[in-house]
């Protein structure tokens, strides 16, 4: 197309696009879905999602390209959007996100293109991921992917994980015809996907739907491997004939407060707390035989100020709290978890405990949860990530009753690929060095990325990793050179 | 899918399975486990490796009817499928050559100590091995423990078998007799290993036991597994499950395990229930016998 095509597609003329405002996403009123683990969002018709392409400046340098960690070519698609071609944007961003559904649901925008968007000068950024959630789902719809044509190269490369990196990699390596297996310690491929993030922001279908769409352009996938346990990366390599093996295990060791009381029956990790729900579908107990504590008409509260905190507490909230709190040591500002999380949350009644840190929990005297012994924070100098370190306040201690807590204060590397794997250098933290550029460990034709290298980050930036190290790993295939 | 190459009871609720597993059964090690899942709707439960043989591409398990999950196991037979086996997990055994080693095993834990009586005794160990069961027909793997061990005591709590008593009584008789004693190995309900780890605390041996939290991935990934070791919080799937008996702080392992109790009981009752009704309906003499086929023809 010529520019000046493209231009005539466009009813609206560039000046006046400022002015029109962002099409907010329907969504299901707070007080209904509070009582379900339905989507929250429920996606734009082709007529909004027409609207909103249409604020699109296309600026001659686009910078929400440039900040996308895996470079989805956003002007493009948008005005493919414009021109009513779905499928065509659809097969854009598929040039560069092999997961386009999921990124339109989970990615923080508001840190990546839309966070850099022109019109966010002025006005509020053009609603890059919801227009992303609507040609992915349209696509799905039709039922109609493309499945790319390739030449096999005859190499090999084992993935280990199948989280967002690990998929990432798996998608493109395929495209360039290598042979691509996927091992999965769980019974389930998704890794978080379908572990950590809630029916209500991340259906499993969806996540269902992009692996069928890779399983159909080859990609094998194994599942109940715990590559380090029943099988080591040496032995894929030298014994399976892989060529290369791409490392994206996830930083997936919970971590603790290591305050008194943590034993207690009631508190959980948010890995357990949100495994149990989503992967083992205990809230359909007895349906399914995992069980979880009964939290109907329980005060529930889950500490930290992450996604993965606001996924616990707000799924806690959908399964009869009758309290549900976010204690956090920080302020509003600090809080990591995206805008949109934070604001369904506060919409839907969670009650946000900000400035506050238990220090201890509180027994029964017989095992069982009753409260957490809590202070409250204020923030003085800025410490080594930037933001301003919590203080405690003297005399501030107070008792918040409760029956669970759900500990969501990060994680950290688990160790079981890198000391079962000669060679492979890690860091003081225990996460695998890699090169930021190539995602190269020190290990010849071994690469990782995502939370394993980086600890704990978003979806998208993993993805990005995956990306990098899938150019890379191509480049090494083909070239043999290290 | 898993296929389950063969299956027998070795005491009334205790059965072995001999699955086909090749890439567990390749690497295998004394005192490691498996997470399975039977079915779509069924919850990962960790269970014992007994055995393996890498040659044959095979893992044994053996399990003891307990809750719902353990139960509907038992009525699987030669043939049949279980959905999702994973492991090895855990660290194994720390094998080498220590002197004399006491490995007690206790009721189904017999299974797991077994392995690592067998390790020991390779690595030149002068095993002595004392297995307890609640009676006679409980007593598992009596002649596999005996190939392994340089001697075998026998206790049944009712005296129907051997003698009557309790391992600690034969473990208590062999530190009173001045029995040289460099390691204890102890498998087994947590009340045995808890009463074994304060005996030889006593004595100042060395005790190895291994945990059975509850788990779910087994891989380091929930920490519902953490346990309290010397004061410090650990996870058993990743970190044990073997851990020093004498820093173990086995009330606290007690109160988790109890953490579900209502609702392993309202699967369990709910179970037999079903079995039951699928029993009378169908003229079948055993329960059990009829919702495993109930549950092989739900698969198709």
């Amino acid at each position: 197309m010529s520019p000046t095509t493209k231009k005539s597609l466009n009813p609206v003329p560039i000046k006046d696009r400022i002015k029109v405002p962002r099409q907010l996403m329907p969504e299901q009123p707070a007080e209904v879905r509070a009582h379900n683990f339905e989507e929250v969002n429920l996606g734009y018709s082709a007529e909004l999602a027409q609207l909103e392409a249409q604020r699109c400046l296309e600026c001659a340098k686009p910078t929400c390209t440039d900040n996308c960690p895996v470079g989805v070519q956003v002007k493009a698609f948008v005005e493919l959007i414009v021109a009513g071609d779905f499928m065509g944007a659809a097969a854009k961003i598929r040039e560069d996100n092999v997961l386009p559904a999921i990124t339109g649901r989970v990615c923080p925008q508001e840190d990546q293109c839309e966070g850099k968007c022109l019109l966010s000068k002025k006005a509020k950024a053009l609603g890059i991921g919801y227009l992303e959630r609507f040609v992915a789902d349209y696509e799905q719809r039709m039922g109609t992917h493309v499945v790319p044509k390739v030449t096999p190269t005859g190499k090999k490369v084992a993935v280990v994980g199948s989280g967002p990196s690990g998929l990432t990699v798996a998608g493109d390596l395929i495209q360039k015809g290598h042979k691509v297996r996927v091992f999965e310690a769980l019974h389930e491929i998704g890794g978080v996907l379908v572990y950590g993030i809630p029916e209500f922001r991340l259906p499993k279908q969806i996540v269902r739907e992009q692996i069928d769409y890779m399983r159909a352009m080859g990609v094998e996938f194994e599942t109940d491997v715990v590559v380090g346990r029943t099988v080591t990366i040496d032995e894929l390599m030298h014994e399976e004939g892989f060529d290369a093996v791409y490392i994206g295990t996830g930083a997936g060791l919970p971590q603790f407060m290591n305050i008194p009381g943590e034993h207690l029956n009631g508190v959980y990790s948010a890995n357990e707390f949100l495994t149990r729900i989503n992967l083992m579908k205990a809230y359909k107990f007895p349906v399914y035989d995992e069980p979880m504590l009964d939290l109907h008409g329980k005060d529930v509260a889950v500490i930290g100020g992450g996604n993965t905190a606001l996924d616990a507490i707000r799924s806690a909230l959908r399964l009869g709290a009758r309290k549900a709190y976010v204690i956090y040591r920080r302020s509003d500002a600090e809080m990591p978890a995206r805008a949109e999380e934070v604001h369904h949350a506060r919409q839907e009644g969670i009650d946000f405990q900000m400035l506050t840190a238990p220090v201890e929990f509180l027994s029964d005297g017989k095992g069982w949860l009753t409260a957490a012994r809590c202070v409250r924070m204020e923030l003085g100098e800025p410490d080594a990530s930037g933001r301003r370190r919590p203080v405690p306040v003297q005399g501030s201690e107070f008792d918040l009753p409760l029956s669970v807590a759900i500990m969501a204060i990060g994680t950290t590397a688990n160790p079981i690929v890198q000391t079962t794997t000669p060679g492979l250098g890690t860091n003081k933290r225990g996460y695998i060095q890699a090169s930021e550029e190539t995602q190269r460990t020190t290990k010849k034709g071994v690469f990782a990325g995502g939370d394993i290298v980086t600890g704990g980050a978003t979806v998208i930036l993993a993805m990005g990793a995956g990306r990098r190290a899938a150019n890379s790993i191509h480049q090494y295939l083909t070239t043999g050179e290290w | 899918m898993f296929k389950i190459i063969h299956a027998e009871f070795l005491a009334p609720g205790i059965k072995r399975f001999v699955i086909d597993a090749p890439r567990i059964a390749r690497k295998q090690k004394p005192g490691q486990f498996v997470i399975l899942r039977i079915y779509e709707e069924g919850e990962r439960i960790p269970v014992t490796i007994e055995n393996s043989d890498a040659e044959r591409g095979t893992i044994n398990i053996v399990v003891q009817a307990a809750g719902k999950t353990t139960n509907l196991l038992n009525t699987l037979n030669t043939g049949d499928q279980i959905l999702d086996v994973v492991g090895p997990l855990g660290k194994p055994s720390e094998i080498a050559n220590y002197g004399t080693v006491v490995v007690v095993g206790g009721g189904v834990g017999t299974a797991m100590a077994y392995p690592t009586a067998a390790a020991l005794k390779h690595a030149g160990n002068r095993v002595i091995s004392i297995v307890g069961a609640r009676n006679k027909e409980l007593v598992i793997l009596e002649s596999e423990m005996r190939g392994v061990s340089d001697s075998l005591m026998i206790t049944t709590d009712d005296g129907s078998y051997a003698d009557k008593g309790f391992v600690t009584d034969k473990l208590r008789q062999l530190i009173q007799n001045g029995t040289r004693i460099d390691l204890v190995v102890a498998v087994g309900p947590i009340v045995m290993m808890k009463a074994v780890s304060e005996m030889t605390r006593k004595e100042n041996i060395h005790t190895v036991v291994s945990l059975n939290p509850i788990m779910i991935d087994g891989t380091g990934m929930c920490g519902g597994c953490r346990v309290m070791i010397d004061g410090k919080s650990e996870f058993a799937c990743v970190d044990g499950p073997e851990f020093d008996g004498h820093k173990v702080d086995f009330g606290v392992l007690v109160q988790r395990n109890s953490m579900y109790r209502d609702a392993e009981q309202r699967s369990l009752a709910e179970f037999q229930r079903a079995a039951k009704a699928l029993a009378d309906s169908q003229g079948v003499e055993h329960a059990c016998a009829a919702v495993s086929a109930g549950r092989q023809g739900d698969q198709g």
